[in-house]
């Protein structure tokens, strides 16, 4: 047996592939589930939470601040520990699947909350001044002429930031979520072979490469020239 | 609230603003009839430009009082949304939206604000980019526009409300000198239709032959005014003496 036979025996064992395919597969349904799930919440709370903010109400910006701060500063999987293993003490008992989307959620919220906040800034004080001269109220302005100009300068951070989160995903194994990773390791168990794990890794492939691309498409869509 | 029906269409009265320990208006009066074009020229930072965003409110007065077309613009009660469509306001930086064509620019406040449908704010906002000879830019977005043209495009946005007066704030400031006269042009006609206009600004060549009324400020204040020919041949205090020489050395 050649070098190259004994790793494809290891790593691409055709016979342990095609028994756990069914189980990978039920993976990526889940992993997609919980990152359609984590991206939408996540992204609507943090979007949510900057336009709060813009509003200028001290105590609730400093309440803002503060969720945010301590969601960026804690590791994601910290807080999925923390839901699934303190929450049940509340009398609250959240699965897996639920724990990790909260968390994963949460975080973004708080990343995506600073960088709409950082755009929403960083638009020029005459674009607020223009409007404002004609007669558009504080929202009307905020919706169409600052939170456009915003997007525009959040979109590649968003992008990359969402993507990070949602690979977190992966995360979910650890409170036995049967995401892509946790079928996979749970195959290699079964099987003695890892070669489960690189269909994982295919299959994460598989996922997020497109939305890397597609990503990459926004961002150009979103430019526009000065 | 309605004031009063006859009188001055800008009357500003007593006007103080503090920011934080600097006083910047020291008790202006300001008032302006009708289809008058008055001029406000003065040293940097003497407080001309905060004067006129006292007037829209941009700037909140810290004392004083600002009516203007008979709605006295510092009352609480005042809907000072619908008060400022009826003061036109121009910037030195232009301060188009860099996400909307030019059209889209004069459209969004026919919209939202006065209410007009699509169709209709379209209608009058081609009008408005015509009137500053811009109705074949209407698809361009403010990128694509020079300066001159960009400035012309927020012209456009501000008359196409039909304001009762127009307020400029250095508008040929941030221009190329070749670009200037455009802008220029576009003011005269403003002027001919009979616009009421307020005009922070340098361009006193411009102020020599259409102003009605020259208003010179300094640190605050207003140190004196009159017809262009009294203010620039034969001012009668020093400081205003002292700033013009200085202007007409360039």
């Amino acid at each position: 047996m050649s070098t190259w036979d004994r790793f494809a025996e290891t790593f691409l064992n055709a016979t342990v592939m095609h028994r756990y395919l069914p189980d990978i597969l039920s993976g990526v349904v889940v992993t997609i589930e919980l990152a359609l799930l984590v991206v939408v919440t996540g992204i609507s709370a943090g979007l949510a939470l900057a336009l709060l903010r813009s509003a200028g109400i001290r105590p609730l910006n400093w309440l803002i601040i503060g969720v945010v701060d301590l969601f960026r500063s804690l590791p994601p999987l910290v807080v999925i520990v923390l839901i699934y293993f303190g929450l049940p003490a509340a009398g609250l008992g959240p699965s897996g699947f639920v724990s990790t989307w909260l968390s994963l959620a949460f975080v973004l919220m708080a990343f995506s909350e600073e960088i709409f906040w950082a755009g929403i800034t960083s638009v020029d004080r005459g674009q607020w001044e223009a409007a404002r001269s004609t007669g558009l109220s504080f929202g009307q302005t905020l919706l169409n002429v600052v939170l456009p100009q915003a997007f525009r300068l959040a979109i590649p951070p968003l992008t990359n930031r969402t993507i990070a989160i949602t690979k977190g995903t992966a995360l979910g194994t650890v409170v036995a979520v049967t995401e892509i990773l946790g079928q996979a390791s749970s195959a290699m168990s079964n099987s003695y072979n890892p070669s489960p794990l690189m269909m994982g890794a295919a299959a994460y492939l598989v996922l997020f490469l497109p939305v890397v691309v597609a990503a990459r498409f926004i961002e150009t869509r979103f430019a526009w020239k000065r | 609230m309605r004031v009063a029906l006859n009188g001055p269409i800008v009357d500003a009265r007593a006007v103080h603003k503090h920011f934080g320990a600097l006083h910047v208006l020291k008790g202006v009066d300001l008032r302006v009839a009708e289809r008058e074009l008055v001029f406000v020229i003065g040293p940097s930072g003497s407080g001309k430009s905060t004067l006129l965003r006292c007037l829209n409110r941009l700037e909140e007065p810290s004392s004083g009082s600002v009516v203007v077309d008979g709605i006295d613009m510092l009352d609480p009660s005042t809907d000072i949304n619908h008060a400022r469509q009826r003061i036109g306001m121009v910037f030195q930086s232009f301060n188009l939206y860099p996400h909307m064509t030019a059209l889209g620019n004069v459209t969004l406040a026919l919209r939202l604000v006065a209410g007009k449908s699509r169709g209709e704010a379209e209608a009058l906002g081609r009008a408005a980019l015509e009137r500053v000879g811009l109705a074949d830019r209407a698809g361009h977005t403010p990128g694509q526009l020079s300066g001159g043209q960009q400035q012309r495009v927020a012209i456009a946005r501000a008359i196409a409300l039909e304001p009762r007066v127009m307020l400029f704030d250095e508008p040929t400031s941030a221009l190329d000198p070749e670009l200037v006269g455009s802008v220029l042009e576009v003011m005269r006609a403003l002027r001919e239709s009979g616009m009421t206009m307020i005009v922070v600004s340098h361009e006193m060549g411009f102020a020599r032959n259409a102003a009605d009324r020259v208003v010179f400020m300094d640190e605050g204040a207003i140190v004196e005014e009159g017809p262009p020919a009294a203010i620039f041949e034969r001012p009668a205090h020093e400081r205003t003496r002292a700033f013009i020489g200085q202007i007409q050395r360039h």
